[in-house]
């Protein structure tokens, strides 16, 4: 009966001293938010794996100031809808600072939500323009390219690497593909010497294309230049080549992904697309993509470097601001270099990383190669 | 002119593909009056079991043709499973019920089997092989028409004729038509009502594997989520044809196969959608019921 009282006691005093010792040293929160489910889910998770390492390793050496970092993940399945939900979760459990989204769209649709409550957002993948450019989300950042330097990039290579002369653009109608189908547009619009032969959105998940790629035969196009997700370029890609279409397929960084490669086949050799610049020569991308062989006993996925990226300036400036005080982390975001897989870099005055991040990709033998 | 014969080929193989799935819609509709939401998953798992018995098969190194028989024999076997099981465990129990019921039932299921199988399976989209061979004789008019836009074709011309033959002339045939006019007459007089309609739904979903296997094949991927869009679109086809009907379902896919591409070629693919449902909302301001529906007035 002492025992057990004793032991009642012990238990009672513990339990009541527990939440003091966890305030004393509260964690620091970090969101990690992105498509982790749904058909673009190989899109979002790599990025969860990169916030994990990058967590481990400062965790491992004691954390920032004595508090660890802790990972709150959440999924918004690409969603714009879901996304609104998903930042007015994070925002309630307490989270200051956030790596994500990853699809532009969801995003646009999470920034103001995040900006209304002081917190700092990086994406490693959303390229919409209009997120920095607009100057409306002062809370925003990327350590990828935007749009229009995508769409610059994509529509000089056509015209003069591939000596295109009429050019078809089409794109997927949503906000990534129709913003960088309307960079691509103007540019090819402003250069005198190329044609606009067709620009046309396709409607998404649609069970055959064939129609939109015989309008594409009789425009007499020499290049088409695809702005959106691979699902819907390989059914186009692959719809053309059945046609006995051979003419060149330049896409943007949301088909330079292994999944398109798989599921268009044979039908893939000889596609271009942008992609963010190799990094596996970089000696903090090798360090980066060994721990994740070793953590996860595979090769990272797409943004995974992009992410890595952000992960590192972020807790870099966690770490030199002292917190999450939202000023300080900005500061030290705009100011100062860290050394990435990308080479040392900070964010401009509009959230865009200072350095060059894009390289032009073709599938060669089942594998995107450098080319440029 | 060419190019109105490759967009005509262009929308007939949509429209097959749309029958396809719209011959299910519109069997379940007619006998038992509901809207089957989850027809579009039964097709959807209905081309991942192809794929499964295809990878499976392809590892005994059999001939192509042989290959697309066993993996549809397995297709057809599996999906009429489900949707014999969907019938007894959603729809069945509320048969009495409210007209509301079974239709919430049918979405909660849709919703059930497109996340089962995200889970079972992957949420990605997976590569499926080219089961449909690649003729040689079309060759020359791969433009405008591929052997697999040539085989759905035939094969939706196929599958409407031995459906009709078969609601026509057989027994089971018969008692559908006896259940779809009156249930409890048709009970009266000695048709087992109930195994009538789990029928119905086997011979529905047996012909949204088929689709789901060509289709697949010739679009090349699949993912967890195909059958929502392809069910939206095949359920305005039964809908356009008047739904109950099987030319209907046919004629009214084929109508929304060609707008949908007419308009993509002579106008924009930005408005494809715009006019094919913008066809569905005439048509239903002139013929309530649908191309070829019935109009029939409600007894009380």
């Amino acid at each position: 009966m002492t025992f057990r009282s004793t032991f009642l006691v012990t238990a009672l005093s513990l339990a009541l001293a527990l939440p003091a010792c966890l305030a004393a040293a509260e964690n620091i929160k970090i969101g990690v938010a992105g498509a982790h489910s749904g058909d673009l889910a190989s899109y979002g998770l790599p990025t969860v794996k990169a916030a994990e390492l990058v967590a481990g390793d400062i965790n491992a050496r004691g954390g920032i100031n004595g508090r660890q970092l802790e990972l709150l993940i959440e999924d918004d399945a690409c969603k714009p809808e879901i996304a609104t939900n998903t930042a007015t979760k994070l925002i309630s459990m307490g989270v200051k600072v956030v790596i994500g989204h990853i699809c532009s769209g969801a995003t646009k649709a999470a920034l103001p939500i995040y900006k209304e409550a002081g917190v700092i957002v990086i994406s490693p993948s959303a390229t919409n323009t209009e997120l920095t450019l607009s100057g409306d989300y002062p809370n925003f950042y990327r350590t990828i390219f935007s749009d229009n330097v995508q769409a610059r990039t994509i529509v000089d290579f056509t015209i003069n690497d591939l000596a295109a002369k009429k050019i078809a653009i089409l794109h997927d109608k949503g906000d990534y593909g129709k913003g960088l189908a309307e960079f691509a547009k103007t540019y090819v619009e402003e250069d005198e010497s190329v044609e606009l032969a067709l620009y046309e959105g396709v409607t998404p998940g649609a069970v055959d294309y064939s129609a939109v790629v015989q309008k594409i035969k009789r425009s007499g196009a020499d290049a088409v230049i695809y702005g959106g997700y691979h699902p819907e370029a390989s059914k186009i890609v692959t719809q053309m080549r059945r046609k006995k279409m051979t003419i060149p397929f330049v896409s943007d960084d949301g088909v330079k992904d292994d999944t398109f490669i798989k599921i268009a086949g044979e039908y893939a050799e000889g596609v271009y697309a942008t992609g963010p610049i190799d990094v596996t020569a970089n000696p903090i991308g090798k360090a980066a993509r060994e721990a994740h062989r070793r953590e996860y006993g595979s090769e990272p996925g797409a943004f995974f470097d992009n992410a890595y990226t952000a992960a590192l300036a972020l807790t870099n400036a966690l770490i030199k601001a002292g917190g999450t005080e939202s000023e300080a982390v900005a500061r030290v975001l705009r100011t100062e270099d860290v050394a990435t897989p990308f080479g040392a870099l900070h964010f401009d005055d509009q959230g865009d990383t200072t350095g060059a991040t894009l390289a032009i990709y073709r599938v060669v033998n089942g594998r995107y190669v450098p080319i440029r | 002119m060419e190019y109105f014969v490759e967009l005509f080929f262009s929308g007939l193989t949509r429209g097959a593909i749309y029958a396809l799935i719209a011959l299910g819609y519109t069997m379940v509709y007619g006998i038992i009056g509901l809207i089957n939401f989850a027809h579009g998953e039964i097709y959807m798992i209905g081309a991942f079991t192809a794929l499964i018995a295809a990878t499976v098969l392809s590892l005994f190194n059999l001939p192509l043709p042989a290959l697309l028989f066993l993996s549809l024999a397995a297709a057809v076997i599996w999906a009429s499973a489900y949707g014999y099981t969907i019938e007894r465990v959603a729809y069945r129990p509320l048969r009495g019920a409210p007209r509301l019921s079974p239709l919430i039932s049918a979405i909660g299921m849709s919703i059930f089997l497109q996340n089962y199988v995200l889970l079972a399976q992957t949420p990605d989209f997976i590569p499926f092989p080219a089961l449909i061979p690649e003729f040689a004789a079309l060759e020359p008019y791969a433009g405008v028409v591929g052997s697999s836009d040539l085989v759905i074709l035939l094969s939706t011309a196929l599958i409407m004729l031995l459906l009709s033959l078969f609601i026509k002339f057989t027994r089971t045939g018969k008692a559908m038509r006896a259940t779809a006019q009156d249930r409890t007459m048709a009970a009266l007089v000695g048709i087992n009502v109930n195994r009538i309609i789990a029928a119905t739904f086997v011979v529905g979903s047996a012909l949204a594997a088929v689709g789901g296997l060509l289709i697949a094949s010739h679009v090349g991927q699949i993912n967890c989520f195909i059958g929502f869009i392809a069910g939206i679109k095949a359920f305005t086809a039964a809908v356009l044809g008047g739904i109950g009907s099987i030319p209907g379902a046919v004629l009214g896919s084929l109508i929304l196969g060609l707008t949908e591409s007419f308009a993509t070629g002579y106008v924009s693919s930005d408005y494809e959608d715009v006019f094919a449902f913008s066809l569905l909302v005439l048509i239903l301001i002139f013929r309530p019921a649908g191309l070829l529906g019935k109009t029939s007035t409600e007894k009380v």
